[in-house]
């Protein structure tokens, strides 16, 4: 079952990659993919752990500006910077993870929206490394040996591969003992610790395992666009991997595709609306949590069952809530 | 010496204002559990209404002043109409999100409403500057400073003496249990986010003769309100003054003995530092978890 939806997946991807000419279009989907990188990484950590970040844009410029620093500034091969980034991610993850997920709830998510902040402030301060807010340009494109991966098309099956292998990682994680585990921790840490998991390290985890995937967006995001400037990494990019995840819904792998697409998307249509483009989106973020807060994906499947149970028996237009 | 008092001066003044937004913060936390990510927009929409209603209008300073709240805790009060009220399930996060639209949509307005050039407003009163040991403390401080204080007052008076403000403190502790007691819990939150929203908006109006108010300038307010009201206690009142104050101040030191480069970076550094520390705030006695 699993293999089929994976083939496809890769299917729609060679198709969609074969179909396209446009470059905006495919620039486009290029950008849903990193994006969709961003959520789910995200909700491995929010959707199954149960444990909020409201700082996740700061690995996300972790992992952009330590590539392109190092590649750009001190001539590195761009895979070696990678790799430089996902350790260095998973170094600062690790160290963040330890003290703050003690927390929980509003403690957590300040908790790491103050780290957020703090690497958006060092990103824009630090002017001699980062270039500070005139940013830093220059990053150079990527290659695989002899084939470059510059051109458009190169680069959105790279983006859509990675994202499959994630998707494939993440399915694995979750239907595994881990994932297991980490569910139980959702939904009561102290039952999932009386049932002899070790919480602390899971989560601790979870959360570098949702780092490392936010620096590979931001590598992948850094040599496509080839200039990257601290706006891309502020505050308001980590509110938005936050609602990917939530409009997407949340403890689904494939809500963060959704949420990830239509969260890159909006802003490309509410162009049209000019200035009244900021009025547009917030209207749309708080409609869609006030009436589908449970996400896109859950809540339409539960409008169809609500409109079908109407449909059988007109009496009972109840919504079934059991398990308030 | 001189150098030190001015820090503290310009510090003091920063902090009342941290003080009143953490204020907004800490009372809507305690009617609804809920943490306002809109309230450093209400902050904006009373610097810029004041302003309009000041020297666009030409109203007196006092009627301004209270139309600029009374117009800021009406806005509150829809979003909680409007908006709070009418998610089915709510979830905190689910909540949270909602505030966040709410300020992007104010945010939006706002632009709409004031365009995207900055404004500022005179002084309060027209008095030449205090000079002491040879620091310069602005007239202006003074306001921020009494006002701040007759808010303070003005509160304790509130939920020790009237009965609508024990009814509120009662929600705060418990609210099953009030609203057995035969309080109108729903009401008391209509109000609590009145009240917020108004506390924020006193934060701008005070906060526009000091500085250039825009429509983007709520976002940072905002999140230092936050780190106010976390330093010093989520949930407690005198907490969020001391918590604005203690920042005002370590934020203006620091600005004027080391580096200006890194102002932003002091509330949230405080913050990371209290959460690990003592995540129930210098003075917060409440159990560290709710969500």
């Amino acid at each position: 079952m699993s293999k089929m939806k994976h083939g496809f997946f890769l299917l729609t991807i060679v198709i969609a990659g074969m179909a396209m000419s446009n470059s905006y279009h495919l620039q486009l989907l290029t950008f849903i993919g990193i994006n969709t990188l961003l959520a789910l990484g995200l909700n491995m950590l929010m959707g199954y752990a149960g444990q909020i970040s409201l700082g996740h844009a700061a690995f996300y410029g972790l992992g952009a500006y330590t590539s392109a620093v190092l590649s750009a500034t001190m001539n590195w091969s761009p895979w070696l910077a990678l790799f430089a980034a996902i350790v260095l991610t998973t170094l600062v993850a690790f160290l963040v993870a330890l003290p703050m997920l003690k927390l929980s709830g509003y403690y957590l998510g300040m908790g790491t929206l103050g780290f957020g902040m703090i690497v958006f402030i060092l990103i824009r301060q630090w002017s001699t490394v980062t270039g500070g807010d005139s940013g830093l340009v220059g990053i150079p494109a990527l290659s695989l040996g002899p084939l470059s991966l510059a051109s458009g098309k190169a680069y959105f099956y790279l983006v859509w591969a990675v994202v499959l292998m994630c998707f494939v990682i993440c399915e694995r994680v979750v239907d595994s003992r881990v994932g297991r585990a980490l569910r139980a921790i959702h939904d009561g840490e102290h039952v999932a610790a009386a049932m002899g998991i070790d919480t602390s390290r899971l989560k601790v985890g979870v959360f570098v395992l949702s780092a490392v995937f936010a620096a590979l967006a931001g590598f992948l995001y850094a040599h496509l666009v080839s200039f990257i400037s601290p706006n891309s990494f502020d505050f308001l990019v980590s509110v938005r991997i936050v609602t990917m995840v939530v409009i997407g819904g949340m403890a689904s792998i494939w809500g963060s595709l959704l949420g990830a697409s239509l969260l890159t998307l909006l802003p490309e249509w509410l162009h049209v609306f000019t200035d009244y483009e900021m009025v547009v989106y917030g209207l749309i973020l708080m409609t869609i949590m006030i009436f589908l807060p449970q996400g896109l994906t859950r809540g339409l499947l539960d409008l169809y069952e609500q409109s079908r149970t109407i449909y059988r028996r007109p009496a009972t237009s109840q919504e079934p809530t059991a398990n308030r | 010496m001189q150098e030190f008092l001015q820090y503290l001066f310009s510090g003091l003044t920063n902090g009342a204002i941290y003080s009143v937004i953490a204020l907004g913060f800490t009372m809507l936390y305690n009617a609804t559990g809920l943490i306002n990510f809109a309230q450093g927009e209400f902050v904006m929409m009373g610097a810029l209404s004041m302003i309009t209603l000041w020297m666009g209008c030409r109203l007196p300073l006092p009627a301004a002043f209270f139309l600029s709240i009374a117009g800021v805790s009406v806005v509150g009060l829809l979003l909680e109409r409007l908006a709070i009220r009418t998610v089915r399930k709510p979830h905190p996060i689910v909540l949270v999100i909602i505030t966040i639209g709410a300020s992007i949509l104010l945010r939006g307005l706002a632009m709409l409403i004031w365009g995207k050039d900055a404004h500022s407003a005179p002084s309060f009163s027209l008095h030449a500057p205090f000079e002491i040991a040879g620091a310069t403390l602005l007239p202006q401080s003074l306001w921020i400073l009494a006002v701040v204080l007759v808010i303070v007052t003005g509160l304790q008076l509130f939920y020790r003496k009237t009965l609508t403000g024990k009814a509120m403190e009662a929600c705060a502790i418990n609210k099953r249990a009030a609203s057995l007691l035969g309080i109108p819990s729903e009401r008391m939150v209509l109000l609590a986010f009145a009240m917020s929203a108004g506390m924020g908006s006193v934060g701008g109006i005070l906060i526009a003769p000091i500085t250039m108010s825009s429509y983007d300038m709520g976002m940072m307010l905002g999140l230092k309100g936050f780190c106010a009201a976390m330093l010093g206690g989520l949930g407690s009142s005198w907490g969020a003054v001391v918590g604005g104050m203690l920042l005002g101040i370590l934020e203006a030191m620091a600005v004027g003995f080391f580096s200006s480069s890194l102002r932003d970076a002091i509330a949230f550094f405080l913050l990371l530092l209290i959460l690990y520390a003592r995540p129930s705030g210098l003075l917060g006695v409440k159990a560290v978890h709710r969500f």
